[in-house]
């Protein structure tokens, strides 16, 4: 078999061509063990305060919430020079019955952090004082009920509430992961997906450019073999590749990163396979417009940059219709969703028919192109 | 002995604007070394890719084995060699002439006796475990012809095949050359040697998209009244 013999060859090249290899397992790698250190850590920014004549409650109160550490500070001038040494992020500052807030507003999620610390912080100094005034009515209430016992000599079961009674205990539950589950859960589907078709692009592309740069590629036409025999023995080839790919992804996140994945394993594969086979015939297709290494690196920005733009990773709902349908002709997007779906929701192969629908649409679309593209080395 | 192998009837070819073959006729008989001999760029290479149906003609009729070219199924029976080495530098010199014996079709029971034989007339037995990116530029295109010469082709097509290799090797090679033509093979080979010219059955002279001359050696030089087919090609040129 011809095809077997082509994706052996691949194979054997791509075995030999160790960074190469160390490219396409090791950096997906590399990235993701960064990712989740970024991203999992961006709850735990630790704001300072400066605060300037607000009550003592109020400072104990801000004090007290996670992450914010406050200085009490005498005057607006000395907190102000604080905020400018960077000493502190924000100063809040009491202006008669207002505060005024000041913030360095250098770091977003510093700022965001203080503006609900300060919420907060006002919220439970509200309560307590309405406590204290329910807890005085109470007070007065029970007196008045023990004289009216007194007045009528009967004895009057005090049906009254506690006076401190426990606040509510919210308990949170979660469908998907835990309350450590953050940002980098949510894009890690689709991380998943784009280093599967980043390296496969750019490896098989570069990989035939190679071939026809050489000549191997007129050689291997002036053989007998069939256009289809040389993409499907490449297919084959970079689909291999692309299933051992996956598995170690998968294996790194979830024995290394600890990422629970509700869904089949398999299933993931699956899809990422779909994936891996349409960026190979895509690779294949582009590697054909370009004419040199460089050229094939320049698809990356026009091609594999927007994919990742529209694949997911920052929500489409908000954005305008005609920009939300520029991603129905990205594929990873397809991918990113059904992978999703696997990893948070379970979801079985059977439910994602839409999904590998369109990657299916894609690849055999491709798929044809190059066969007839190869028409341009040899005309039958 | 008279069948025709190559037969170029009235060939015409143009890339956009440029017009490289203007009227092409060329016999290739069963048993004859036939040389196509003129500057780059005189469209050699270009007839070369009609006679294999890698393009196709604007004009005229192509026919290998009597049969209409592009044709994919021929290729089996046709050993091509291009300029360029066209090899997979990290394959060993085994792997190359495996692989490419499987795309020609070669049955696996005739694999090792095929690759053997070939390694044999191109002097690489030593060399068949070591790398390609570890050849010398002369042991890569012995390499390269090797594999033209798998499954003993009954057309062999070769471009520039002894450029870059030593004297002693390029009269082997012609010897093996000439021990095909003596098996009832035929070859079509270009050259810019021109003392390999003298060894051909037939000269082609390519100039400018044109035929200028198709004879034996020894009658062309005769013809033009000159010692060697470089005085010829030298007064063609000049006589245009």
């Amino acid at each position: 078999m011809r095809i077997i013999a082509i994706t052996n060859r691949v194979l054997k090249e791509l075995m030999r061509d160790k960074r190469t290899l160390a490219l396409m397992f090791l950096a997906p790698i590399l990235i993701l063990v960064l990712m989740s250190f970024i991203f999992n850590n961006s709850g735990t920014t630790n704001v300072k305060v400066g605060t300037v004549g607000i009550s003592h409650e109020l400072n104990q109160n801000l004090n007290t919430i996670k992450h914010v550490k406050i200085h009490q500070y005498d005057s607006e001038k000395t907190a102000k020079i604080a905020l400018k040494a960077e000493k502190t992020d924000a100063i809040i500052e009491k202006d008669g019955n207002n505060f005024n807030i000041t913030y360095a507003n250098t770091d977003a999620t510093k700022t965001a952090t203080t503006k609900m610390a300060f919420k907060n912080a006002v919220t439970v100094n509200n309560i307590k004082q309405l406590k204290k005034h329910l807890e005085q009515s109470n007070r007065a209430l029970n007196e008045l009920q023990t004289k009216l016992a007194l007045v009528t000599k009967k004895s009057v079961k005090t049906k009254s509430m506690p006076a401190t009674q426990a606040s509510p205990k919210i308990k949170n539950h979660y469908v998907y992961g835990d309350a450590n589950t953050s940002f980098f859960d949510k894009i890690l589907p689709i991380l998943m997906g784009f280093f599967v078709f980043f390296f496969v692009f750019l490896v098989s592309g570069m990989a035939l450019l190679k071939e026809r740069t050489s000549g191997t590629l007129d050689r291997l036409l002036a053989t007998p073999v069939k256009r289809s025999e040389i993409v499907f023995g490449y297919m084959l080839s970079y689909g291999i590749i692309a299933i051992l790919q996956t598995i170690v992804i998968v294996l790194v996140t979830i024995g290394l990163l600890g990422v629970e994945v509700v869904g089949n394993i398999g299933s993931i594969i699956v899809i990422n396979l779909l994936l891996a086979l349409v960026a190979l015939a895509f690779g294949i297709l582009l590697s054909t417009f370009a004419h040199s290494e460089f050229q094939m690196m320049q698809f990356i920005p026009i091609v594999i940059v927007p994919q990742v733009f529209f694949a997911g990773i920052i929500p489409l709902d908000t954005m305008a219709d005609w920009v939300q349908k520029i991603s129905y002709i990205i594929p990873l997007k397809y991918a990113g969703d059904a992978v999703s779906n696997i990893i948070m929701r379970g979801a079985r192969l059977s439910a994602l028919g839409g999904d590998i629908g369109v990657l299916l649409i894609f690849l055999v679309i491709l798929t044809i192109l190059n066969i007839v593209g190869l028409k341009r080395y040899r005309k039958v | 002995m008279n069948k025709s192998i190559i037969e170029l009837k009235n060939i015409v070819k143009s890339f956009g604007k440029q017009n490289v073959l203007k009227n092409i006729n060329l016999n290739v008989q069963q048993g004859q070394i036939v040389g196509l001999i003129g500057p780059s760029g005189s469209g050699k290479s270009t007839i070369i890719k009609i006679a294999l149906g890698m393009e196709v003609a604007d004009k005229g009729t192509a026919e290998i084995f009597e049969a209409k070219m592009p044709n994919r199924k021929l290729l089996s029976k046709i050993g091509y060699m291009a300029q360029t080495d066209a090899l997979y530098m990290t394959l060993t010199g085994f792997e190359n002439l495996k692989f490419y014996a499987k795309m020609k079709g070669i049955k696996s029971s005739e694999l090792q006796l095929q690759i053997d034989h070939v390694a044999e007339v191109v002097d690489l037995k030593d060399a068949l475990n070591k790398r390609v990116e570890g050849y010398s530029g002369g042991m890569m295109r012995r390499l390269s012809l090797g594999i033209a010469l798998l499954g003993n082709p009954k057309l062999l097509i070769l471009d520039e095949p002894t450029v870059g290799i030593d004297p002693a090797l390029r009269r082997k090679i012609w010897r093996e050359l000439k021990r095909i033509k003596n098996n009832g093979q035929s070859i079509l080979i270009t050259t810019h040697v021109m003392d390999e010219a003298e060894q051909v059955d037939e000269v082609a002279l390519i100039l400018d998209g044109n035929v200028i001359a198709l004879d034996s050696p020894k009658n062309l030089k005769r013809q033009y009244d000159v010692p060697s087919i470089e005085d010829v090609f030298l007064k063609a040129e000049g006589a245009e």
